[in-house]
């Protein structure tokens, strides 16, 4: 695995955001590292206890606690659908159905912990727990982009957007 | 995906949402100093920080994050030239259903946060402070190290802040999608590089034992921005804005099946849930009537139309007499909704109207604590799942007559037996809708599958 300068110093930059103690900087480590290699790896996970000097289990633990981190790649655009309450009332399940028709994904699993993928790999997607918008549903997120009130109509040309 | 219309509402007193959607209003620091912006500062670094501890006291401001306790209290338990370092936190982890408020301050005026952070840092003297911010706001953590930047720049951030000899430096920390996080001492925990263990209690208040086991204050977003227009307001003037006990604004966001939901800044107690219902958020959806409301994010006991509730009611004399009050007439305070056996909570108001199956929404409610259970407590991690699988055999037409029951059983035995406030939260709803809508869970139990969520809904569940 290697990383990139850039990436580095990133990384060193995080960890000066913590002086007292630096095992805080594991969550924004994992974050650099998903950002950039869009998943978790065994061998991220070995290098940012080693940079952190902890045991490789003190991020693995984080790794499988903490939902936002996967421990394989997602789409090319990663959507997630707000799941809960209020969006369900407005149609969340719905808009996930119709994400799903569009980009060709296969639904047959549902629910938290399943990522689903289309076969070409560009989209993929999954529930999540309120995104906090909730008077305006349903909501989604498409990358790190946020939408309110979205339509069923509105997904193929929302979906054209991210190619 | 069109944005709808967030102008103001008449009723509202805009304080800390005075610039949200405001023409023109950006969030740089700029237009932040134009509108007089960092004024604030100024005047608290001229003054003791125990005596803006003590306006925070006198404002009667109480956190808005939930649970409602008293901020000058809860900064009133760092004491003052302890021999440890002090650190705050702004609990920026929005993620109570139901709840969208936090979002707005981060993305749109997220100096009047920061500024609100500086003076209670010098308040109870933090030198360092962290705004832990949920995973899912990417965009808004992007804004706050901007917004932080910026005030670095200007000196309102760093070392000697605009001379006046204090330190204070606030980062940015993001979570990764768990709602556990938002309990003061898991999010400590997380700050501290691990899973979000809510810790065992006592010491009741990370003041006492905090992050890196020092004294440590949490507060939420709004709590801080208010400190802001506490001191510019003076700690009397602004108790003098809601009800006793209950001052200050609150920002409070409805979803749900009201003709216009959103997020309108209210006088605590100013208004009542059928004001807000039906005046402010325009009433239900055309030929449909109110069932029930959960007031203060999915955690707060469901309340349902129709019933009265026993408190104290003003008299026409203005004196307090003990009364009934329907569901429509319940002032939006603390203490109302706290007499009405439920809480204001978040600020939350999720309103259901009669078309909605109760089973298939505590469902809903079930899966999210089921999912977001952090598994240390076994009551909770068990019976969140359990009520969850219940709820979801019920409407899947596989219920026994039991159900309804066992539900309660389950519920009854979380609440109370477990190290945080989780249990209660992913109990209540359960103990709230089985026992408000019992028949209808009795019917669901028995003939399952003869009603079709989907049906009622529109769902897919």
């Amino acid at each position: 695995m290697e990383i990139p300068a850039e990436l580095e110093a990133k990384i060193d930059e995080a960890i000066t955001h913590y002086p007292v103690f630096k095992r805080s900087a594991t969550l924004p480590l994992l974050h650099l590292f998903q950002e950039h290699f869009g998943f978790i790896t065994d061998e991220a996970i070995d290098w940012i206890a080693k940079k952190l000097e902890l045991a490789p289990i003190n991020v693995l633990e984080l790794v499988t606690f903490y939902p936002m981190f996967r421990r394989e790649p997602a789409g090319k655009h990663h959507i997630r659908v707000c799941r809960t309450l209020s969006c369900a009332m407005a149609g969340g399940y719905e808009l996930l159905d119709t994400f799903c028709k569009h980009a060709k994904i296969d639904r047959s699993h549902n629910g938290h912990g399943h990522i689903l993928k289309s076969e070409d790999g560009k989209y993929s997607i999954e529930f999540v727990e309120c995104l906090a918008s909730c008077g305006f549903g349903p909501v989604c997120m498409i990358n790190d982009d946020f939408y309110e009130a979205v339509a069923q109509n509105e997904v193929p040309e929302l979906l054209k957007k991210y190619q | 995906m069109a944005s709808p219309v967030r102008s103001p509402h008449p009723r509202e007193n805009r304080i800390v949402f005075k610039n949200i959607d405001g023409p023109g209003w950006t969030n740089d620091i700029d237009c932040y100093l134009r509108d007089g912006g960092y004024e604030e500062l100024k005047k608290a670094l001229g003054m003791k920080p125990e005596t803006i501890v003590n306006e925070v006291k006198v404002s009667g401001l109480r956190g808005r994050g939930g649970a409602g306790f008293p901020c000058g209290v809860k900064w009133g338990f760092i004491r003052p030239g302890g021999p440890k370092p002090v650190y705050l936190i702004c609990n920026a982890d929005e993620s109570e259903p139901g709840t969208f408020k936090d979002r707005y301050i981060i993305h749109q005026d997220p100096h009047q946060m920061i500024e609100g952070m500086v003076i209670s840092c010098f308040a109870v003297n933090a030198r360092l402070a962290y705004i832990y911010i949920r995973g899912e706001f990417p965009e808004g953590a992007k804004i706050l190290e901007r917004a932080l930047a910026e005030a670095r720049e200007h000196g309102f951030l760093g070392k000697n802040i605009l001379g006046s000899g204090f330190d204070c430096e606030i980062y940015v920390h993001r979570g990764a999608g768990a709602y556990i996080c938002g309990e003061e001492t898991g999010l400590i925990e997380s700050l501290e590089g691990k899973r979000a263990y809510p810790r065992i209690k006592p010491p009741y208040f990370p003041a006492a034992l905090g992050l890196y086991m020092c004294p440590t204050v949490v507060n939420n977003v709004e709590t801080l921005c208010n400190v802001k227009h506490i001191v510019r307001m003076g700690g009397a003037e602004y108790a003098k804005i809601g009800r006793p006990n209950n001052t200050g604004t609150r920002l409070l966001c409805v979803s749900g099946d009201v003709q216009k939901p959103g997020y309108f800044e209210l006088e605590v107690g100013a208004v009542t849930m059928g004001e807000l219902i039906y005046d402010i958020c325009g009433g239900m959806k055309p030929g449909r009537k109110l069932k029930a409301v959960i007031p203060g994010g999915s955690s707060a006991k469901v309340l349902r139309a129709g019933d009265t509730y026993k408190m104290k009611v003003k008299q026409p004399d203005g004196s307090m007499a003990d009364g009934e009050v329907k569901l429509e007439d319940i002032p939006l305070d603390f203490d109302s909704l706290a007499a009405a056996g439920s809480m204001a909570g978040s600020g939350g108001v999720i309103v259901m109207d009669d078309s909605r199956d109760m089973v298939w929404a505590l469902n809903n409610i079930n899966e999210f604590y089921a999912h977001e259970s952090c598994g240390q407590c076994t009551p909770c991690r068990e019976g969140s799942l359990w009520m969850k699988k219940i709820t979801d055999r019920m409407l899947k037409g596989a219920g026994v007559h039991q159900d309804t029951d066992t539900l309660k059983g389950v519920a009854d035995n979380i609440a109370g037996r477990t190290i945080c406030a989780f249990g209660e939260a992913c109990a209540w709803p359960t103990q709230s809708f089985v026992l408000k809508f019992r028949d209808e869970f009795l019917a669901t139990a028995r003939n399952g599958s003869q009603a079709s969520p989907q049906e009622k809904n529109g769902g897919s569940q």
